[in-house]
């Protein structure tokens, strides 16, 4: 042993001494010392660049402490510098597992905005790709969970083909998979391809048959239950406090959902279900996603019964100039409420952009949830809230 | 010429390949003509040694193909397949790959203690190969105390994945250190206490002694001492680190465990010993409790070491299958479920393996009739064991009901959403459902 290592543990000249230094310093009162662990910004389940750090007293979270901005793309301070419409493609890059519903989100609120209103056929096409994606969002969200369970992958990748399938129809319709561009200030990009709603049948005669595969896999499956039930629990009024949304506040109990709250593009005319859980720990969570899968599947299946037809895109012009004045507009995206507010000041393009991420609210919860559990616990709870790094750092 | 003409006539003959022994009983013969005894069993042993080495390393690569094709089409993905006819030639790609790189080591490391464990993993997984009989002579040290030298030796593998994590000074590789011995102690349990019930019933701790065994009273260990089977598989799955139980290197949470800090051909030893253990533990409990080399007769028209080739493949495919789809459990339920289910089950059976033991000796039962009455007797016991753990000694939150509700027209539902689209009320929520 060096000395510098003699003088890092603090040990004495004296070897009697030194011994007894040596087992303080690595010490404390009751025998042992807390540990740091970084999880991240480089980490198998941080699922981006976030970075967890925790206090470890042997397996025991004693603190957790979350460190956030690794991702940070100023896309806030960037939107203020681009018309309306050049905006869109930020959003898709805002939260990257949901881009239509943050498309979606912004278009809104620049419509409230402006004043526009939407023709019925493309509210009809929003809400079918705003469900779409909440179908590809919740296979990801799920799959990622069960990995995070310790599942080798192979939930993923079941989960994954209906995300693939979700993504093929975005592709046929509006050219890219995953950051879309397609909702514009005033409807939709493009009209429906003419083979997409067969392949949106087909995917919605298919998925029943899925769902009930992954239920039969997952639902009993013991250990799941061990690792999940009872992990990561939050009650209904620490949810509120905590302004969770989506699948996390549901979870616990509470029927919150934008979509019968505070309907948006029509969704008050299709009839569907808000799944809520019982408990608020990560099973009921997975739970509720797989409801909600199913729910969507309901809404899909009204939406191609009663599609209108007529124009999609409403007459706006390119580089609008709104009044001065503001806007928010919100919608019940995967993850929870998905907020956008934007300020004119009569100009071409927005004096502030700001967005209302609900992974980085949900993540707050985070720290409550997973102290006194095991370090393994926390890692599951944080599979289960489902955040997406790019709409936490923006 | 008569060398030749020897040969030839070593040639022609026909050597029954059925047992590989025959091979080395003609090395021995011929060195016994001109040599003195201790070089023709010196000269054997080295080659049996030698022999276990040639096969291993072919069979590694070959498994790392399987395993990962296995795991793909559990995954609906195809799996390795350009490198090669069928990806074949992947293993032999990627282990080229890692001897080229760079073998980094961190600053804070314990150099000889961290450049040490890789080699050292391959000790134990080498030895133990040395008493699995692939036949009725056929193993490279029958030794009488087989079942002995297979714990212990399995037992100091442990210690060098303890080197592996301290030394690497990192946090994960310690916690994954920390995990497997943890573990391993634990696991270690159940596992004797399972094979003791086949050496108590059986009277030997020879490995080949107990496959012997069944082939003598024509039953497999499986039918007579099934929650020992079953123990004994959960029990290996986990000292193999395999999910479900394979939390020291556990991906999600600390990275890769103990090995995290190694790179290159260092990671890729832990790797590939990680695999034989897999294989040589599924021989074992092939070998164990499914009849090893032994099939009913079979025996006698296939070679002995192809039928357990066939029973060990099939066991191997059962830890591939379970690694493929279960989730992992946590250390706390891992080492609850070691000492309160697993560790009293084998126990009993050890207790009931004593009493069956003792009727068949000293009471001189017709074995003809008894193991069958035993057989059918143990299975209602390990069904009755199953079905107690699963009522009783459940973790609680297992037993509460797990159910979604539909939230339907309560407020935040249907009524709300009316109510924000008239305008009229701020839209109210209640707490806690209900």
């Amino acid at each position: 042993m060096t000395t510098a290592d003699d003088a890092r543990l603090g040990i004495q000249e004296d070897s009697h001494l030194a011994m007894q230094g040596t087992i303080e310093a690595l010490t404390t009162g009751d025998g042992s010392e807390p540990v740091v662990v970084n999880l991240g910004p480089q980490h198998p389940s941080t699922h981006g660049v976030f970075r967890l750090k925790v206090t470890l007293d042997g397996e025991i979270v004693q603190d957790a402490e979350m460190r956030i901005g690794y991702l940070h793309r100023s896309m806030e301070k960037l939107a203020e510098e681009r018309t309306y419409t050049q905006n869109i493609p930020f959003t898709d890059r805002i939260d990257y597992l949901a881009a239509m519903s943050n498309n979606l989100a912004y278009c809104l609120a620049a419509e409230e905005l402006l004043g526009i209103k939407v023709p019925p056929r493309a509210q009809a096409i929003r809400v079918m790709f705003a469900e779409l994606q909440r179908v590809a969002s919740h296979a990801m969200a799920n799959g990622t969970f069960i990995n995070d369970c310790g599942a080798w992958h192979t939930p993923l990748f079941y989960m994954f083909r209906d995300r693939e399938r979700v993504l093929d129809m975005f592709e046929m319709t509006c050219g890219a998979r995953l950051t879309t561009n397609y909702m514009r200030i005033g409807g939709v990009a493009f009209d429906l391809p003419d083979e997409l709603l067969p392949t949106l049948e087909s995917f919605l005669a298919d998925m029943p048959d899925r769902i009930a595969d992954y239920e039969a896999l997952l639902m009993e499956n013991e250990i799941l239950h061990a690792r999940a039930r009872g992990v990561g629990v939050i009650s209904p009024e620490m949810a509120i406090n905590s302004s969770l949304s989506g699948p996390v506040l549901r979870a616990t109990g509470v029927p919150w959902d934008l979509r019968k709250a505070n309907p948006y593009c029509g969704y008050e005319n299709y009839e569907f279900d808000v799944p809520v859980g019982e408990q608020g720990d990560c099973f009921d969570r997975f739970l509720v996603r797989m409801a909600e899968v199913k729910q969507s599947l309901k809404i899909l299946r009204q939406v191609i019964d009663n599609l209108p037809d007529g124009p999609w895109l409403a007459d706006v012009p390119l580089h609008a100039r709104p009044e001065p004045g503001e806007a928010y507009a919100r919608v019940e995206s995967p993850r929870g409420e998905l907020g956008f507010y934007l300020v004119s000041d009569g100009g071409p393009a927005p004096y502030r952009f700001h967005c209302r991420p609900p992974s980085l609210i949900n993540l707050t919860a985070l720290k409550e949830m997973s102290i006194g559990g095991t370090l393994a616990d926390a890692i599951v709870t944080l599979g289960s809230i489902d955040i997406v790094v790019g709409e936490i750092d923006r | 010429m008569t060398d030749l003409a020897q040969l030839s006539n070593v040639l022609g003959a026909w050597y029954d390949f059925r047992d590989l022994n025959n091979l080395q009983r003609l090395i021995t013969e011929w060195i016994a003509e001109w040599g003195p005894d201790w070089l023709a069993s010196i000269v054997t042993g080295v080659l049996g040694a030698l022999g276990i080495l040639a096969v291993i390393g072919p069979t590694l690569l070959i498994l790392i193909w399987v395993e990962r094709k296995v795991i793909s089409r559990f995954q609906q993905r195809y799996g390795p397949n350009r490198v090669g006819p069928k990806g074949l030639l992947q293993p032999v790609a990627d282990a080229v790959k890692l001897i080229l790189k760079e073998q980094l080591a961190p600053r804070a490391a314990d150099k000889l203690i961290f450049f040490l464990p890789p080699v050292l993993i391959f000790v134990p997984g080498i030895l133990i190969w040395g008493v699995l009989p692939f036949g009725p002579r056929m193993s490279v040290a029958d030794l009488n105390v087989g079942v002995l030298f297979l714990l212990a030796v399995s037992g100091t593998a442990v210690l060098v994945i303890f080197m592996a994590g301290w030394s690497s000074n990192n946090k994960y590789a310690l916690f994954g250190a920390m995990r497997a011995v943890a573990m391993s102690i634990s696991y270690e349990v159940p596992m004797v206490l399972a094979l003791l019930t086949l050496v108590v019933f059986s009277g030997t701790m020879s490995v080949n002694g107990i496959v012997e065994w069944q082939q003598q009273e024509d039953v497999i260990f499986i039918l007579l001492f099934p929650l020992s089977a079953i123990a004994f598989f959960f029990a290996a799955s986990a000292e193999l680190n395999r999910t479900p139980a394979d939390i020291s290197e556990a991906e999600s949470e600390i990275v890769a465990g103990y090995h995290t800090e190694y790179s290159g051909m260092r990671f890729g030893l832990f790797y590939a010993v990680e695999l034989g253990n897999t294989l040589v533990v599924s021989g074992f409990i092939a070998t164990f409790f499914l009849g090893g080399w032994w099939l009913w007769g079979l025996d006698q028209w296939v070679p002995s070491w192809i039928i357990l080739l066939v029973k060990t493949g099939a066991v191997y495919f059962l830890l591939i299958w379970t690694r493929g789809t279960l989730p992992r459990l946590r250390i706390d339920q891992l080492m609850s479920f070691c000492w309160k289910a697993l560790v009293p089950a084998t126990l009993l059976f050890v207790v009931v393996a004593f009493v069956e033991r003792t009727l068949l000796i000293s009471e001189g039962w017709d074995t003809t009739v008894a193991l069958p009455i035993m057989a059918v007797f143990n299975i209602a016991l390990t069904l009755g064991a199953i079905m107690l753990f699963a009522r009783v000694a459940r973790p609680a939150p297992l037993r509460r009901p797990a159910r979604i509700r539909m939230a339907g027209t309560e407020i935040g539902g249907l009524r709300a959403a009316r109510q924000v689209a008239s305008r009229t009320e701020e839209p109210q929520f209640q707490v806690g459902g209900d």
